[in-house]
């Protein structure tokens, strides 16, 4: 390596903004350093002691100098705020129209799990130019998704589902690094992005042994788990129908609405009580659906979220015409 | 000068002789030194920590030791640093030493609690000592759920146990700081009057009676999820994790205050005496400690930007983190007007505080990297975030910390240190901790993760710069630990007030007699008077011409 880079390729949508910033704010810091430094100088050596009876005239202070460097330094400072807030909300604010991959972390490797149902691990294939949204969950503990190419970084905590998003604009193999100390192979836990171009990713999508969609693969274990002889899609079922459920508002007991994301699917699965939809047990089949803690992996998890999500009514767009609100993390926006 | 010479004077190190004398001391001033070894076995125990990562560092891959060895070594690095050195360094040995002397009191409000809070110090080392020497702990020094409750198997607990016992003496410290300011000043001593020293060692008490309570509970529901179970943080058994990092940073977050206000009371002091000159903007500079004591509660959601928490937390996490940057600005802009027609004498002291402003800033400045959460989200858990906090912890907190023993030392010991040599060290550590850290802002912003064991192979340069700076910084700290031992016997005897500075502290012998002072002063100026305070110019008022005769 004969030249030291500053920063790592800028391989993403979000990496020139973040880079944008951070050089404003280096010019920005070095402009002030340079003035603090260079005034502690001047006065150091021109105020230098000259004999050991020099008896400086006191100064009390000034209170326009004061309010003058506390006030530009704040208003210079909620400049730096509102840009780097605003970046900030553009990254953890998920895009509607992203393609999806399931990220499952554990001690100490990255697993990948494509919609098509592609699997990788420690390496991910993308498509360039195409917006990507990671939904990431652990099946041990903290872990955090870092591509610094793409400037973005999410942690991948246990219990629940984060997410993260990018758009490659350059193709090539980036670093991908786990952030979070996670225990002995931490450092051990990193792995590559592949960015290629669309009809190289179709390519390799195409390839491979195909074990079919992660929606087919979740209608497999849908059917093993029994879960099809409650949830009937005829309506008949003792528990609630999921066709067309997912981005939908499901009315709860109690009068309370939630809005079937797939955080609501994974506690509904984990933790059936904590959320009931309103009119069940039916009168007529009193019965209440046991955990599946334990029972299902995350990664299971995962395929029987995609299940879900796919079970679509011929007509189910207009049977189902709420709109979930954008949750702040992204999790709950509808597929179309 | 004209004392007798021919007698030894009855100080407090030669009034008594023996172990018994000094384990059961009730002098703040012999307790102060019974903290200062203590807490410098840690800083050579922590240090000792840093060498061994840095070494293994070198290289990409890893060789010098294991990687399970590697995360223990830098958990304790932490964990001793943190909790063993910088959190009671200053305030435990400089502020045990000289608040009562400077505030014109007999001792601190309960001299047995300050020794007892001596002795819980040392409790709380044993258990953590022996955590580290029964294979130590892995966890790094911030404990994050649900590995240091359900994954890892090394003496969490038993670590646990010696911070949670330490905290208790922080907090007795605090209380006897915030005791003794309140009701033992001497007479004509006001608030306004006192050294700024003892403004930040208040605004830091207050963080640590308020704020180490929280870093207890916390500790103990770590406990209970790890012995019994009970389902606090763990989500597997239906704890959230996300809570320890809340509950961890309330507390960890206002601790780094903790740190730095000492050091820049001390910094104040060692400005305000070598440029003689009183400390321009004085009450600004009383108050933007306070402020930072305030506004530290508030700030600990910037360190979870990427943690999953809400936008909009993170948003008024980033607001008030820039906000609470704006007083320590103010401190440093003060500072530096504090030289404008001074007189500068550029003995070691001063070249550690303006070692101190200089790092300091530069530790400070790269904490807005960090406070704007869009930027926060490439450089959080990297190398950026180590070079930030160590310029804060170690250019700050350390220079002001060695400044500090160079020019207390007379005071405390009754001896001159070295000069040449002990200007010497400071440039070998000023030059040793650059070379160290700052090329850790290049790797964080290339994206280098922290604690990491082995790296790929394009961070090696600055990795091994970073390690030869820290060879240079490690001989850097060993010089004054030698030269103030010899000195301890043979340096130079020094006239009581060797510097000629105006602190009350100067105006009783040095080393003082137990009682500190013969008779109890009564104070009739004010801070950092140095010369007539009718001449005093007051700077972009009317004030000069007025003044002018």
């Amino acid at each position: 390596m004969q030249t030291l880079p500053m920063m790592p390729e800028q391989a993403s949508t979000a990496a020139s903004e973040v880079d944008a910033l951070y050089i404003f704010l280096v010019a920005l810091t070095t402009v002030f350093a340079i003035l603090i430094a260079g005034a502690i100088v001047y006065f150091a050596v021109k105020y230098r002691r000259r004999s050991p009876q020099d008896l400086p005239r006191p100064i009390e202070g000034a209170l326009k100098l004061e309010i003058f460097w506390s006030v530009i330094p704040f208003i210079i400072s909620m400049g730096i705020f509102a840009w780097g807030t605003s970046i900030y909300f553009k990254q953890y604010r998920m895009p509607a129209e992203a393609m999806e991959i399931y990220v499952v972390g554990k001690q100490w490797m990255w697993k990948f799990q494509h919609i098509e149902g592609q699997r990788e691990i420690n390496e991910l294939h993308i498509p360039l130019g195409r917006k990507v949204k990671l939904t990431m969950t652990t099946e041990d503990v903290i872990h955090s998704l870092y591509i610094p190419a793409f400037r973005v970084k999410t942690d991948v905590v246990p219990g629940k589902y984060t997410s993260l998003w990018f758009e490659a604009t350059k193709a090539g193999r980036y670093h991908l690094f786990c952030a979070e100390y996670c225990g002995t192979n931490h450092s051990g836990m990193i792995g590559w992005i592949e960015v290629m171009e669309p009809p190289d990713y179709q390519a390799w999508l195409a390839g491979g042994k195909q074990e079919g969609s992660l929606a087919q693969a979740g209608e497999k274990l849908f059917q093993s788990l029994a879960c099809a002889n409650c949830h009937k899609s005829d309506q008949a079922g003792k528990g609630p129908a999921l066709d067309d459920l997912f981005g939908s508002v499901v009315a709860l007991q109690g009068g309370q609405t939630v809005t079937a994301d797939v955080e609501y699917i994974r506690e509904s699965i984990l933790n059936p009580q904590a959320k009931i939809v309103a009119g069940f047990p039916r009168p007529q089949m009193p019965a209440s659906m046991p955990t599946f803690q334990g029972l299902v992996t995350e990664e299971q998890m995962l395929q029987l979220i995609e299940y879900i999500k796919s079970l679509k009514t011929k007509q189910g767009a207009s049977a189902q015409p709420t709109q979930p609100q954008a949750s702040e993390t992204g999790a709950g926006k509808p597929q179309k | 000068m004209e004392a007798i010479v021919d007698q030894p004077r009855v100080h407090y190190i030669n009034k008594e002789y023996g172990v018994k004398s000094w384990l059961l001391t009730v002098d703040h001033k012999r307790i102060a030194l019974l903290y200062l070894a203590s807490v410098t076995l840690f800083f050579f125990l922590g240090g000792a920590f840093a060498v061994a990562l840095r070494l293994e560092l070198m290289t990409p891959q890893g060789d010098l030791m294991q990687a399970e060895t590697y995360n223990r070594m830098f958990t304790m690095h932490g964990v001793v640093m943190v909790f063993f050195f910088l959190i009671p360094g200053i305030p435990a040995v400089l502020g045990n030493f000289l608040v009562p002397l400077m505030i014109g009191a007999r001792d601190l409000a309960f001299p047995r609690l300050n020794l007892l809070s001596w002795y819980i110090y040392n409790v709380g080392a044993i258990f953590t000592l022996y955590a580290i020497i029964s294979g130590g702990v892995d966890t790094g020094w911030t404990f994050y759920t649900p590995y240091s409750t359900t994954y890892s198997s090394s003496n969490v607990l038993l670590t646990g146990i010696g911070i949670f016992i330490t905290g208790f003496s922080s907090i007795l410290t605090g209380l006897n700081f915030i005791v003794t300011i309140h009701t033992m000043r001497a007479p004509g001593m006001t608030w306004f009057r006192l050294p700024l020293f003892i403004w930040s060692h208040y605004a830091t008490s207050l963080i640590m009676i308020l704020g180490t309570p929280v870093v207890a509970i916390t500790v103990l529901l770590l406990a209970l999820e790890r012995i019994a179970r009970v389902g606090i943080f763990d989500p597997a058994l239906g704890g959230d994790p996300i809570l320890f990092q809340h509950l961890f940073w309330f507390y960890s977050h206002p601790a780094v205050y903790i740190m730095v206000l000492p050091a820049m009371g001390v910094v104040s002091e060692l400005i305000a005496n070598f440029a003689r000159k009183n400390i321009f903007g004085y009450k600004f500079v009383a108050f933007a400690s306070m402020a930072i004591a305030v506004f530290g509660f508030l700030v600990w959601g910037h360190h979870m930007f990427t943690s999953s928490q809400s936008v909009y937390a993170g948003m008024i996490f980033s607001f008030l983190s820039f906000a609470v940057a704006i007083p320590s600005a103010v401190k440093v802009f003060n500072w530096t007007a504090t030289l404008y027609k001074s007189s500068i004498s550029y003995s070691t002291p001063l070249l550690y505080a303006l070692g101190f402003i200089g790092l300091f800033t530069i530790g400070g400045m790269t904490g807005l990297f960090l406070a704007a959460a869009g930027l926060d989200i490439h450089v959080h858990d990297t190398y950026f975030v180590v070079a930030h906090f160590h310029y804060v912890m170690v250019g700050g907190t350390l220079m002001a910390y060695m400044g500090g023993l160079h020019y207390w030392w007379p005071k405390i010991t009754g001896r001159m240190y070295p000069e040449g040599w002990a200007k010497f060290s400071a440039l070998i550590i000023f030059v040793g901790f650059n070379l160290t850290f700052f090329p850790q802002f290049i790797l964080g912003y290339q994206g280098m993760p922290r604690r990491y064991y082995a790296y790929p192979p394009e961070f090696q340069v600055l990795n091994v710069m970073s390690t030869a700076g820290a060879s240079i910084l490690g001989f850097g700290v060993l010089f004054p630990m030698v030269y103030f031992v010899w000195s301890m016997r043979y340096g130079k005897v020094p006239a009581d007030n060797p510097w000629g500075a105006f602190g009350l502290e100067w105006q009783t012998s040095s080393p003082p007699p137990t009682e500190n002072f013969k008779q109890t002063p009564v104070v009739t100026w004010e801070a950092y008077e140095f010369s007539p305070r009718d001449k005093m110019e007051i700077l972009g008022l009317r004030g000069v011409e007025e003044t002018k005769v």
